[in-house]
């Protein structure tokens, strides 16, 4: 279908989708055994110039907003899902530096990220604090013309392989999420050290950890925002980067679609390939269907963001769900035409439907986004009245 | 180290396996044939690139071609390449690798200076491997063909290795000079957003034989000496036939064979 992309646009798709095809595809199930963080391909993205497409030019980057990057990630998650996530996690750690970030700030990091240098993170999730995100319980106590932080943030993107985090603390208890703040830190800050990295289900490319802050001390100026913005920073970035994770879940849905087809027109059974049965010809329909669908909502959310909309969390929550719930449905089909090929490791779904799984539950539960959509729906009904 | 100036030539193939030829004229059909770079000469521009980011030098690329090959010139530009220049005239047209060499080597001299000059080791269309040997020989200096890997590279100097049968042998050659590569010598990069932005604006040099003084005699079919008669697939036929009996029997069978099929006989 037709998207309007610009030639900038249509640029940065079809680099993302040759590094993808070119050099992912080939090694992804090895990343994915080995749970191996993909520092040369992540390199080969730098190289590229792609870790800057969100970034402003004055930083190095190409400028552009939330659709160039997730028209990255969709490409980039069609090979595989979890080397994405290298890229994708980034971008959720940089959101709170290009939103909330002083010119200070942005000056200092966002050239280094846009140049594929460094990898950012983000730190808002903690044992206790998961879908009621204002039960962070990490503190920050302002010493001086340093913060101290303390306290342990739970399954962090870019964990440990990141050099700079925005994470997420408490500065005033009693004011509840009131009380929260944003901070930079960055790796190597002594007291800040990394838990055991997590033995996951599927984006096994990814590097997920525990970020642990004892007394680490960080200055003053790594405030981001004010004292008290850290909920409204976490919500306002999460708001912007949820596209990130549908788009990620609709390239790992047509990566799946892809293979699904392609070997549908491949095997034989009863004489005839099984792209001649109607039972697979409405499997596959349903699913491109799906995908497309997806794919119309998740770029419409995004040009919808970037031309700098106000109210973005019902939108930015329906193309979380659907592209994630397209994605699991499609990869669980894909593999049911695999059949018993599909449930081998020698085939790409396999893979695919592991690494599916985790876009209906990070960035927000799509039951947590559901609340949010119908929140805003009522919300929206009682102003009129 | 001092800057240098490198030069790496192209040739544009088609993108298939397949190759057609036009059995009339025994030339190779484009036309409906997705066209791309000679896959070795990938490696060429990669190990110019590595020099050029080594040396801070330059890499111009040229390529002589039908008028469409600009477009794969400016591939070279979103991937690093400096400058791009095409040969394009229609007396180049039907070059065998002499022509083709004499018309590369025309342009080169109106560019001016270079260090090196960078091939592919063949390509995939006519398999020959000529244009990069036959080219230094135009230019009157050295060549190393088969190169694997530049050890050193400084002004007036390189020292390399040639890919054998067996092994690999240490080439010292002084510069300037034409090295034609192998595949094993590099991993070429792939372009970036801020390369193919450049691409997109930048303008590809297109030189006429007028333009580098070439004597139309030797461009094109006139200057080609090569004249292809007929191009075929080969055919191996094998009839085999096993011979049975005692070794003296089998003997016997096989000499009066070989004497029905007038085989000489020793004597």
């Amino acid at each position: 279908m037709e998207y309007f992309l610009t030639e900038e646009q249509l640029m940065i798709k079809e680099l993302a989708a040759k590094i993808a095809d070119e050099k992912i595809a080939p090694v992804a199930l090895q990343y994915d055994e080995e749970g191996k963080f993909p520092h040369d391909i992540m390199k080969i993205i730098a190289d590229s110039d792609l870790c800057g497409v969100y970034i402003e030019e004055k930083y190095g980057g190409l400028g552009g907003g939330i659709l160039e990057m997730s028209l990255v990630v969709e490409e980039l998650s069609r090979a595989c899902g979890g080397i994405s996530l290298a890229f994708a996690g980034t971008g959720l750690g940089t959101f709170p530096i290009i939103l909330f970030g002083n010119e200070e700030q942005k000056a200092k990091y966002l050239p280094d990220i846009a140049s594929g240098k460094k990898l950012a993170a983000f730190g808002l999730t903690e044992a206790n604090a998961g879908s009621d995100a204002a039960g962070v319980q990490t503190t920050a106590q302002l010493d001086g013309d340093e913060y101290v932080l303390n306290g342990t943030k739970q399954w962090i993107t870019n964990g440990g392989e990141a050099e700079i985090y925005t994470v997420i603390a408490c500065t005033n208890r009693s004011k509840g999420a009131r009380g929260f703040s944003a901070f930079i830190v960055e790796k190597d800050t002594p007291g800040f050290t990394f838990g055991k990295k997590e033995n996951k289900m599927g984006i096994r490319a990814s590097c997920t950890r525990e970020l642990v802050f004892d007394n680490c001390r960080i200055p003053k100026k790594n405030l981001l925002a004010k004292e008290g913005m850290g909920f409204i920073v976490a919500m306002k970035t999460l708001d912007r980067t949820r596209p990130g994770v549908a788009a990620q879940a609709l390239g790992i849905a047509q990566g799946a679609f892809d293979a699904a087809l392609k070997y549908s027109r491949e095997r034989v059974q009863f004489g005839q390939t099984i792209s001649s049965f109607q039972a697979i010809q409405h499997m596959l329909a349903d699913m491109a269907i799906q995908i497309e669908a997806s794919r119309c909502l998740v770029y419409q959310t995004c040009r919808h963001i970037d031309s700098g909309a106000k109210n973005i969390s019902r939108e930015s929550a329906m193309a979380k769900v659907m592209a994630s719930d397209t994605a699991m449905k499609v990869t669980t089909d894909a593999v049911q035409i695999l059949g018993g090929y599909g449930y081998m490791k020698e085939y790409p779904v396999e893979k695919m439907m592991r690494d599916a799984k985790i876009t209906q539950i990070y960035e927000g539960t799509n039951q947590i986004q559901r609340n949010v959509i119908a929140l805003e729906l009522i919300k929206e009904l009682s102003s009129k009245k | 180290m001092n800057k240098l100036n490198i030069i790496v030539c192209v040739k544009q193939v088609p993108g298939t396996n397949e190759v057609k030829m036009n059995k009339e004229t025994n030339t190779i059909i484009r036309e409906g044939v997705e066209a791309i770079i000679n896959p070795f000469d990938t490696y060429a521009l990669e190990e110019g690139l590595r020099i050029k980011d080594k040396t801070s030098g330059k890499v111009t690329v040229m390529s002589m071609g039908i008028p469409t090959v600009a477009d794969l010139l400016k591939e070279t530009i979103a991937l690093g390449a400096d400058e791009t220049v095409l040969l394009s005239d229609r007396a180049f047209a039907g070059a065998d690798t002499l022509a083709t060499s004499y018309a590369l080597s025309m342009g080169i001299k109106k560019l001016g200076s270079y260090d090196l000059i960078i091939c592919g080791k063949q390509a995939t269309d006519g398999d020959t491997a000529q244009v990069g040997p036959s080219l230094a020989e135009k230019l009157k200096i050295p060549h190393s063909t088969y190169i694997r890997k530049i050890e050193e590279i400084r002004e007036g100097y390189i020292r390399c290795q040639r890919m054998t049968e067996d092994g690999y042998e240490v080439i010292e050659m002084s510069l300037p000079a034409v090295i034609t590569v192998v595949k094993e010598i590099n991993e070429p990069r792939l372009p970036s957003i801020k390369g193919m932005m450049r691409a997109k604006k930048a303008n590809v040099t297109v030189w006429t034989a007028d333009d580098i003084n070439a004597d139309k005699n030797l461009c094109g079919l006139r200057g080609s000496p090569t004249q292809v008669v007929k191009t075929f697939v080969p055919v191996h036929e094998v009839q085999s036939e096993m011979l049975e009996g005692t070794p003296q029997e089998q003997a016997k069978s096989l000499v009066d064979k070989m004497i029905n099929m007038q085989f000489k006989t020793c004597k």
